[in-house]
């Protein structure tokens, strides 16, 4: 399997990641050598295998349904690189 | 008062007790010795004042614990309140959190202070430092008769480098497929990954999250056996922290190994390793030969696939952490364009680099519809059986012996091949997808003087097995090189 610079095009699109045509030209071949190489997994006989989900066998803890934090609004905007009125700023979305 | 920069962990507990010299002493050697060594580029951010004030708690008497007085290096992975976190990466330039993560917290319980921030791969996504934002840091080391420069490795390559060139007495690093054991080797320190689920992950930057770890890196097994000590516990913020009580390693330090059973993976020998690095291998199961244990020759059959396994199950796992970067909560926003996903895209496009952009591209495609079970789905249950492989010659044997990584270090530059890098981690990555606890300790040097390292692998939560090993090889290699320096 290989993957077409339309390919490439498209899963930049996804991961959100602008990207000139050179950029593609150039990352197609780099990914196709990549997944050709994964690709061997191929050979492995993984009949009846579960898929492994956690490493280290332990049990998913469930903690109290209480409020345990918050009111740390400024702390969470500190970093923001656009803040107004306490909210996260963004470029318009609706016209 | 130089000298103190030359001195382990242990020795500077011992001479605070006994009063041959005070934490600032300390703190103020290796705040001279870390602002002369810029050229090595290990240090993203220096915080004198804070090793400063950890010293002045513990010549006051204010700080007790078992790292009281000591000045680290942090690697910019770990989130430290105020100071500059950005993970070698130009998106989160100008980050500072208002928390700290629980490790570096831990840390500060104890008493340790902070020397600075310590330079990495970007988004530890790298073997050789090259791919930082910040440059690579250059290792204090040098092949003999020559100056090329060569990597510290990666991704906790500022870590191995500070170490070595006695810019930190120890430091964190966080191993996701060999992190903190391929850079330890390069540098001839040494640095263990505890069991997945030791040290919690929250306030690191996330990775790949099934496989990321943080763990110490020091110049002598003890200092890594006190400093694990501190960093391991249970964390509630985390949901994969194992709650567990955190052995006293230390105190336990044993290089005893009468009844254990060594086990000598043959998958290992692999075609293409120098031949120094093959004998310095069967050098370590003489050493643990004559510490009492008796090797034995075991299989873990799916080798050769943990490496590919590894490049499916991480870079789907850091596509979907690295989402996060849109330039709306923190780091990085490229003005200009006009919608929102298009700033989305201008930003994540000049704030990510190119392994980073990789990875992320890799990911987003083995995790798309209709590649998801081929890919991912394959790549779990491959993990399952090399987790399975692992259990089984557990019982045969109670630790494992290989070499830590496939060469020494190697030049800036010098392998330009996305896969050729990839490589370096051939024996760090099965443990890792295992989330078994493993350590690299220096060996000795190559024919070009460059240190090799040999890597013991333990079985789940038996990191006393694996540091009483790593003490039995540290005894007998009698590793006292050090990088000549020219910084």
């Amino acid at each position: 399997m290989s993957v077409t610079n339309e390919q490439v095009r498209h899963i930049a699109k996804l991961a959100r990641i602008a990207m000139s045509d050179e950029e593609i030209e150039r990352l197609a071949p780099e990914l196709n050598n990549i997944l050709g190489w994964v690709e061997q997994l191929g050979e492995v006989n993984t009949d009846g295998v579960e898929p492994l989900t956690a490493v280290i066998d332990q049990k998913l803890r469930l903690r109290d349904d209480v409020v345990n934090d918050g009111n740390i609004r400024d702390d969470v905007l500190a970093n923001a690189p656009a803040a107004q009125h306490g909210f996260f700023a963004v470029p318009k979305v609706i016209e | 008062m130089l000298e103190l920069t030359a001195k382990t962990i242990a020795e500077l507990r011992d001479g605070l007790r006994s009063r041959e010299f005070t934490a600032r002493e300390i703190a103020e050697s290796y705040n001279g010795a870390v602002s002369a060594a810029k050229a090595l580029n290990a240090y993203t951010v220096t915080t004198p004042d804070d090793a400063l004030a950890a010293a002045e708690a513990a010549d006051s008497g204010r700080a007790t614990g078992s790292l009281a007085g000591i000045p680290l290096g942090i690697k910019d992975l770990f989130a430290t309140k105020g100071v500059d976190t950005t993970a070698g990466s130009n998106i989160l330039k100008g980050f500072r959190p208002r928390y700290e993560s629980t490790v570096t917290a831990n840390l500060r319980k104890a008493g340790a202070g902070m020397l600075g921030k310590l330079n990495m791969d970007e988004f530890a996504m790298g073997s050789s430092n090259e791919t930082s934002a910040y440059g690579p840091v250059l290792s204090p080391w040098r092949r003999s008769g020559s100056n090329v420069s060569l990597t510290p490795g990666g991704s906790s390559g500022g870590s191995a480098a500070a170490v070595a060139a006695h810019i930190a007495p120890g430091a964190t690093g966080t191993d996701t497929g060999g992190s903190i054991r391929q850079p330890a080797a390069f540098a001839g320190i040494c640095g263990i990954k505890p069991t997945y689920g030791r040290c919690s992950r929250w306030g690191i930057v996330s990775f790949a999250s099934s496989l990321d770890q943080a763990g110490p890196m020091a110049r002598t097994v003890r200092d890594c056996a006190t400093l694990l000590e501190a960093m391991a516990g249970f964390d509630p913020k985390d949901s994969t922290s194992l709650d567990l009580p955190v052995p006293q390693w230390e105190a336990n330090l044993s290089s005893d190994l009468r009844g254990k059973r060594v086990g000598i993976p043959r998958e290992y020998r692999i075609d293409g390793v120098p031949a120094e690095i093959n004998a310095l291998w069967d050098q370590g199961i003489e050493w643990l030969k004559d510490a009492g244990a008796a090797p034995v020759e075991i299989s873990l059959p799916h080798t050769q696939y943990a490496l590919p396994t590894y490049y499916i199950i991480a870079p789907a796992e850091a596509s979907s952490n690295l989402a996060r970067y849109d330039g709306v909560r923190y780091g990085l926003r490229v003005e200009g364009v006009k919608t929102l996903d298009d700033m989305y895209a201008a930003t994540r496009a000049q704030g990510f680099g190119a392994e980073v952009k990789r990875r992320i591209m890799i990911g987003t495609y083995v995790l798309s519809a209709g590649f998801y079970d081929a890919y991912f789905t394959k790549a779990q249950k491959v993990r399952a059986l090399i987790k399975q492989d692992f259990a089984k010659a557990f019982e045969q044997c109670d630790l494992i012996l290989t070499p830590t990584a496939p060469s020494a270090a190697f030049g800036i530059g010098e392998t330009t091949d996305p896969l050729a890098m990839y490589l370096n981690d051939v024996f760090a990555v099965p443990a890792s997808l295992a989330g078994l606890p493993a350590m690299s300790v220096p060996g000795g040097l190559d024919g070009q003087g460059l240190p090799l390292g040999l890597h013991i692998i333990g079985n789940e939560l038996d990191e006393q097995t694996v540091l009483n090993a790593g003490l039995a090889i540290e005894e007998r290699a009698g590793f006292t090189a050090r990088p000549e320096k020219w910084w």
